[in-house]
């Protein structure tokens, strides 16, 4: 059975999304809506990690036997200036999918199962991330024309 | 007469429910000048506050003289407010007027003619628009002019340049009621009437202290009161405001916890039985999420968050629940709070589970701060585009581009429009170098005043000013242009409940000043913008050819003007929209058949997040199946970001006082309101002040993380743990000790954040300590008649007027007035 690496994958996806929305918080205080939605997202991320441990306790944990492939990593640095606001958050979008999509298969996973806690847990937090996806694509919407045409 | 400053709201005129509110002609004239000496009248409406009054004008030897209300009108049926009374005509009529256009030479400013000044004007215009594009122009003006104005404005910024970069402080006083309209009907446009009060069996003052705020409207609620069967009155405001000392029941919430009192009230409704499920099904979408969200919020954990007594919440709650037909207005303490769209939505929601809405009394009042902030969202001087169509509606944008004769992709749309605070980012950051701002006076009015000064001294921007008077913002400028104003100019404009007036020109303006329209006109033709024949985009002489074009606009809109001409508005009472050929006298209530306009090819907006404010989009909201149906929105409690601490222990919050409108700019030129309210100062708890060693009239220092003010304390009726001070005292009439040291206005202390849906600032949210300063030479200068009144009246003056301040008011019970029909029907 598969499914612990992938429970595995997505508590670890959620940690690095979350790290990474507090770094973008922290390298972008100057855009104060930025700075206090990803601080707000980053708990969401936290809450989400802890609604998955009961789940990773029944399944156990198991590790990815494919390390080599694509991850979710944590952000190492934010970059400065609008350009550099739309390229992290255009990174959060990127991590933020990845979350999604293993939530989705998750979701499937659990319903094949007939397992009710983790169809619960999926559905308090997968449309959250949702939101979180969302909310990136508004704000870099809003950002790009001027980031890239004209800002200094 | 009555003195009007000591006695705000004038002789009580009682009624009971269904029946006319009295008519009462109140007026003011120039010291010695009697009836006989006036040549003529003009008829206006009262621009210093957002309620709306109609008024005329008196005019001796061309000059502005007096005022008066005018007794047909459906707003106020004669009355005037002490601002309307004492401010409108000194307002207007100081020697300290601009009356000549100025430009900086060698860092000065200097008088110097229209010519000059435009062409300077035109000449950075052009050249960024050549090297840069529109983006690097924007746009912030106010809730101060008239429609014809913004209308030009929008036209000139979204199909001759065609930037994004456009709002009003309007972002800063009513930008949540627009948007929790949007979020919950579908479109902006008040559901409600001011009739409303005179049918209700109860008022809910959601974060309003409507007692100052629109003190003609609060009179009409007190004549309720004194009346034969008066109306329950529930306040939420953490000060004990006038409307408090008369509520049934109280809710001096702590600042920032409004979302958890209302998911608290909702959750009794739901709990009780008072929710009509039948309409609810058929009427709304969403009331199944609004019912787990609310579920945890009992009275008592909504007493432990917002630090009220659970049995007054359930009090509240009963009386929503039980009464037949209750009116709820919102404000400021709802608007300029943390989750301000999330809890305005909730207010729209309380009626939408009590099928209470488009009924006589049963009305929603999401107000206005300003006197036509109305007009800027409708035009699209503001973020939105005019006539409330939907940015992300390809056809809607199309549509308009037909009718301004340019291509759709002129018109910005590709976004959502640039927000007053995120302008003065780019402003900040460099890439905006044009700002051109009209009637507004942000250096006082914006959030953290230090941050916004660096922002309007930067080398980088190229600022035109346009005001009545040098403000603090247009001592940054690089172009100062005189305006004519209010008396000096025709247009119209419109109120909280959807009421459109005219304003007359009375007297000409001073000097060589000219109407803001003129002034946008004729910045459109020196720039040549054209249409796509080759045409000029605007080919308008004056306002009534700007008003036509807006009519045109309109039609088929929600806010459809087409019926309401300007011979129709001359002589009468001002006419609510919609007026068209369906509803030729104009329509008193929105929403009547429970239908909302909430249907995808027609509704101003998909809606938000409101947590996020993320947009919902169009194949999302489709899948809502919306038809008509109200949006119940639903949102979890999140606390505000900044909360007391032990270096800042105290909460802060800012607002205003009956005497004076916004940054004073014409209300100091009133001898009677400065008088009323001349300095600045700090409000707190009795127990606070005691803890902190203050006593009455102390000079303290209040300390933000942004800044410090020192002002005297008034130790008053405060909820314990939160301060309050005034937002109007600028520096341009203060000492120079206090404005070289910034120390009176109460934005320097606020915090750069704004509502995610609305992007309204949070005045009313911040963390502060204080500290004595010296001790009291005396009392604070604070009113005494409002909400700042002391805690121990002991040997304090009181404020009065005295024979100054005398004004009559004629009451004539048998009078008739235009919605008199309505109100008997």
């Amino acid at each position: 059975m598969m499914l612990p690496v992938y429970l595995g994958l997505l508590q670890k996806a959620e940690q690095a999304l979350a790290a990474s929305y507090r770094k973008v918080a922290d390298g972008h205080g100057a855009e104060p809506d930025v700075y206090h939605l990803c601080q707000t997202l980053a708990k969401q991320c936290d809450q989400h990690e802890q609604a998955l441990a009961p789940v990773i306790q029944r399944y156990g944990e198991q590790p990815d036997d494919e390390p080599e492939r694509l991850h979710a990593v944590e952000m190492s640095e934010t970059r400065t200036g609008p350009v550099g606001l739309i390229r992290d958050l255009q990174d959060l979008y990127v991590l933020a999918s990845m979350v999604d999509v293993t939530w989705m298969m998750i979701k499937q996973a659990a319903a094949g199962l007939r397992d009710d806690q983790l169809t619960k847990v999926v559905g308090e937090c997968e449309g959250q991330i949702k939101v979180q996806l969302n909310w990136l694509t508004t704000r870099m919407k809003q950002a790009a024309p001027q980031a890239l045409i004209i800002a200094r | 007469m009555v003195d009007r400053i000591a006695d705000i709201w004038g002789e009580r005129t009682p009624f009971g429910r269904g029946e006319h509110w009295p008519v009462r002609v109140d007026q003011k004239l120039a010291d010695g000048l009697v009836e006989t000496d006036i040549d003529r009248w003009v008829q206006s409406a009262c621009v210093l506050c957002s309620n709306g009054c109609a008024c005329d004008i008196a005019v001796k030897d061309d000059r502005m003289v007096g005022i008066r209300g005018r007794a047909v009108d459906r707003v106020n049926h004669g009355r005037l407010g002490p601002k309307g009374l004492f401010g409108s005509i000194p307002g207007m009529t100081s020697r300290q007027r601009l009356t000549r256009p100025m430009i900086r030479v060698d860092g000065e400013l200097v008088a110097t003619d229209w010519d000059t000044a435009m062409s300077r004007i035109v000449e950075r215009s052009r050249a960024l628009l050549a090297e840069k594009g529109p983006l690097s122009h924007g746009f912030y003006t106010s809730g101060q002019l008239f429609l014809e104005e913004y209308y030009a404005l929008a036209v000139i910024g979204k199909a001759g340049i065609g930037t994004p970069h456009m709002d009003g402080n309007t972002r800063l006083c009513t930008a949540t009621a627009a948007a929790a309209m949007k979020e919950s009907f579908g479109s902006d446009g008040q559901p409600g009437s001011y009739l409303d009060i005179d049918d209700c069996d109860a008022v809910f003052l959601y974060g309003h202290n409507m007692a100052e705020t629109q003190t003609v409207l609060w009179s009409r609620i007190l004549d309720r009161i004194a009346g034969p069967d008066r109306p329950f009155i529930v306040c939420v405001d953490p000060r004990m405001t006038e409307v408090a000392k008369v509520a049934d029941v109280h809710l001096p919430v702590r600042p920032g916890t409004n979302q958890a009192l209302m998911n608290g009230l909702m959750r009794e409704l739901f709990v009780n039985g008072w929710v009509n499920e039948s309409w609810v099904r058929e009427h709304t979408i969403g009331v199944d999420e609004l019912r787990a969200v609310v579920e945890p919020w009992t009275p008592e954990k909504v007493a432990e968050t917002c630090g009220v007594v659970p049995d007054d919440v359930r009090r509240a709650a009963r009386i929503f629940g039980e009464s037949e037909r209750v009116l709820s207005t919102v404000l400021q303490g709802f608007y300029q709070s943390a989750q301000a769209t999330a809890a305005s939505c909730q207010v729209n929601n309380m009626h939408l589970l009590r099928g209470m809405i488009g009924k006589p009394g049963a009305g929603i009042l999401q107000m206005n701060g300003q006197p036509t902030a109305q007009n800027n969202r409708e035009c699209g001087a503001d973020g939105d585009l005019p006539a409330f169509p939907n940015w992300e509606n390809p056809e809607h944008v199309r549509e308009l581009a037909t009718l301004w004769g340019v291509d759709a992709d002129v018109i910005p749309h590709w976004a959502p429009p640039t927000h007053a605070m995120q302008i003065f980012r780019y402003v900040e950051q460099g890439s905006i170098e044009f700002l051109w701002v009209s009637a507004t006076n942000p250096a006082v009015s914006m959030p953290q005043l230090e941050r916004i000064r660096g922002i309007l001294d930067q080398d980088s921007v190229f600022l035109v000013v346009q005001d009545l008077y040098l403000t603090e913002t247009a001592e940054y400028a690089d172009v100062v242009l005189p305006a004519a104003g209010w008396g000096e100019k025709t247009g119209t404009f419109t109120n909280v409940n959807r009421t459109v007036h005219l304003s007359d020109k009375a007297v000409d303006p001073p000097g060589e000043a000219r109407s803001d329209l003129d002034i946008f006109l004729d910045y459109a033709a020196r720039m040549g913008f054209t249409k796509n024949d080759g045409s000029p985009l605007l080919t308008w002489q004056g306002p009534e050819d700007a008003y036509h074009a807006w009519q045109e606009c309109s039609r088929g809109r929600p806010c459809d003007y087409t019926s309401i001409s300007y011979d129709r508005l001359r002589g009468g009472s001002g006419i609510a929209w919609p007026c068209n050929d369906e509803n030729p006298d104009g329509l008193t209530r929105l929403y009547r058949d429970g239908v909302f306009p909430t249907e995808p090819g027609y509704c101003e907006s998909f809606g938000h997040d409101l947590l996020t404010g993320a947009t919902v989009g169009e194949q999302a909201f489709r899948a809502l199946e919306t038809h008509g149906k109200a949006v119940i929105k639903s949102a979890e409690y999140a606390p505000p970001h900044e909360e007391p601490s032990t270096e800042f222990p105290l909460r802060y919050t800012t607002g205003r006082t009956a005497y004076h409108f916004h940054t004073r700019t014409k209300t100091a030129r009133s001898r009677q309101l400065n008088r009323a309210a001349p300095t600045a100062w700090v409000e707190m708890s009795q127990t606070d002040a005691a803890a902190l060693g203050l006593v009455e009239g102390d000079i303290a220092r209040v300390t933000s993380r942004r800044g410090e003010i020192i002002v005297p304390v008034r130790v008053g009726d405060m909820r314990e743990g939160t301060v309050f001070a005034p937002f109007h005292y600028g520096y341009f009439d203060a000492s120079t000790e206090v404005a070289d040291a910034h120390a009176s206005a109460a934005n320097e202390l606020t915090v750069t954040e704004w509502d995610p849906v609305s992007k309204q600032p949070l005045f009313k949210n911040a963390a502060v300590r204080i500290g004595k300063v010296a001790d009291a030479v005396g009392p604070s200068d604070a009113p005494t008649t409002t909400a700042s009144r002391p805690a121990f009246a002991g040997a304090i003056r009181l404020t009065i007027g005295g024979p100054d301040a005398e004004a009559s008011g004629v009451v004539d019970r048998d009078a008739w007035t235009a919605d008199r029909a309505d109100a008997l029907s």
